[in-house]
């Protein structure tokens, strides 16, 4: 089983740089794991800590939030603000023991389609070597009640 | 507002560990402002908490709900109608709220989610520091509208003690000396002989110190 095991990665990736990076990526035919699946923001602002913890809860095994480089952020300031909740939202992981190296912040501009590629394969293979996430998916009778997260349900059962 | 400031994870772990399903409460109001205890927080706090359980192979089924105040009744009565399927309530609310959750609730155990801290203002965003502390006797009018209760550490009433130095508290060097404060903000106001006006020694039985305080009024009731 673990021989074979295959991380699931939710990339939360800004429109601007992070997914033109992918974009670029892809025309130039380079090749990056599959296990990372693609989430388009309209700025890493937009990505808030509970969406990282429920990538978490829905089974993803590693989770990154890809912006623009610093400084160069389309709205400003936005991949400052994802900097600082990446921080508190891996200090919450390590306390509910799940551990804060599966959520990273990278930051790349919309040429850098290499380094998109590199980023993606790095964290593939670093969750990789971490196994697979300790969280068991639970059946959903928690929360706000199930069909709330419809877009996140489609890209981890993917 | 009141200030308050979210307990730690590992703290709320031990207090529900005898429970499976627990409502998570937030408060729409102060604990809102400051971002301890709204509808964000409890969506945070419990998705880490229902992680938490998830890695030692246990469940915890959570509701989570953000009322308009946990400190009037008729805020209250909308959980009646659910509160029977779960355990117990985590309240995010300040210390006021939670305890009336626990009265107005008998049957199920109330837990703080926060610790309420202090009557404060949002000084930034992200930061929020204490103004006032209720001790029912307000004297603004005489200090420029800044307390000397609150941000004198020593709470003196006429003036600065020895301490002040370069207009910093000695207790704590981060501190601005409340006293200086006052006295350059009268000198702006041109009311520096409000600090010849002696305010005399403080009755402390109006605050906190006389017992838990009530307030009625007799117009308003029905």
């Amino acid at each position: 089983m673990r021989e074979n095991f295959e991380p699931l990665i939710v990339a939360f990736c800004c429109h601007y740089c992070a997914y033109t990076a992918a974009d670029l990526a892809g025309t130039m035919r380079l090749s990056y794991p599959p296990n990372v699946r693609i989430i388009r923001v309209p700025c890493t602002g937009k990505v808030d800590v509970l969406f990282l913890l429920k990538a978490f809860e829905e089974g993803a095994d590693g989770v990154y939030v890809a912006g623009c480089l610093e400084g160069d952020c389309h709205f400003l300031k936005g991949n400052l603000r994802a900097k600082k909740r990446v921080a508190l939202a891996k200090r919450i992981l390590e306390e509910v023991g799940l551990g804060g190296e599966r959520l990273e912040m990278y930051n790349m501009s919309a040429a850098m389609g290499p380094r998109f590629a590199e980023v993606a394969r790095e964290m593939t293979e670093k969750i990789r070597k971490l196994g697979p996430s300790p969280i068991k998916k639970m059946p959903r009778a928690g929360s706000k009640g199930s069909g709330e997260n419809k877009i996140l349900d489609q890209v981890v059962n993917y | 507002m009141i200030i308050a400031e979210g307990k730690p994870i590992k703290e709320i772990l031990a207090m529900i560990e005898p429970f499976d399903k627990i409502i998570v409460a937030g408060c729409k109001g102060c604990v809102t402002v400051c971002s301890a205890g709204g509808e964000k927080e409890v969506g945070i706090l419990a998705a880490a908490l229902r992680l938490a359980r998830n890695t030692q192979g246990r469940s915890l089924e959570t509701k989570e709900v953000t009322l308009e105040r946990q400190c009037d009744t008729e805020y209250l009565e909308p959980m009646r109608e659910y509160a029977d399927q779960y355990q117990a309530i985590l309240s995010l609310a300040c210390g006021a709220g939670i305890q009336f959750v626990a009265e107005k609730f008998r049957h199920h155990p109330v837990l703080p989610g926060v610790n309420t801290q202090f009557i404060g203002v949002t000084e930034e965003q992200g930061v929020w520091t204490e103004r006032c502390q209720a001790c029912g006797q307000c004297v603004l009018d005489l200090t420029g509208g800044i307390c000397p209760i609150s941000r004198c550490s020593k709470s003196l009433l006429n003036g600065p003690c020895g301490g002040s130095k370069n207009g910093q508290c000695e207790v704590d060097p981060e501190v601005a000396c409340g006293w200086q404060l006052i006295y350059d903000r009268l000198q702006e106001l041109g009311q520096l002989d409000k600090l010849e006006v002696i305010i005399p020694v403080k009755d402390w039985s109006k605050s906190r110190d006389g017992g838990p305080r009530r307030r009625v009024r007799e117009d308003l009731r029905i």
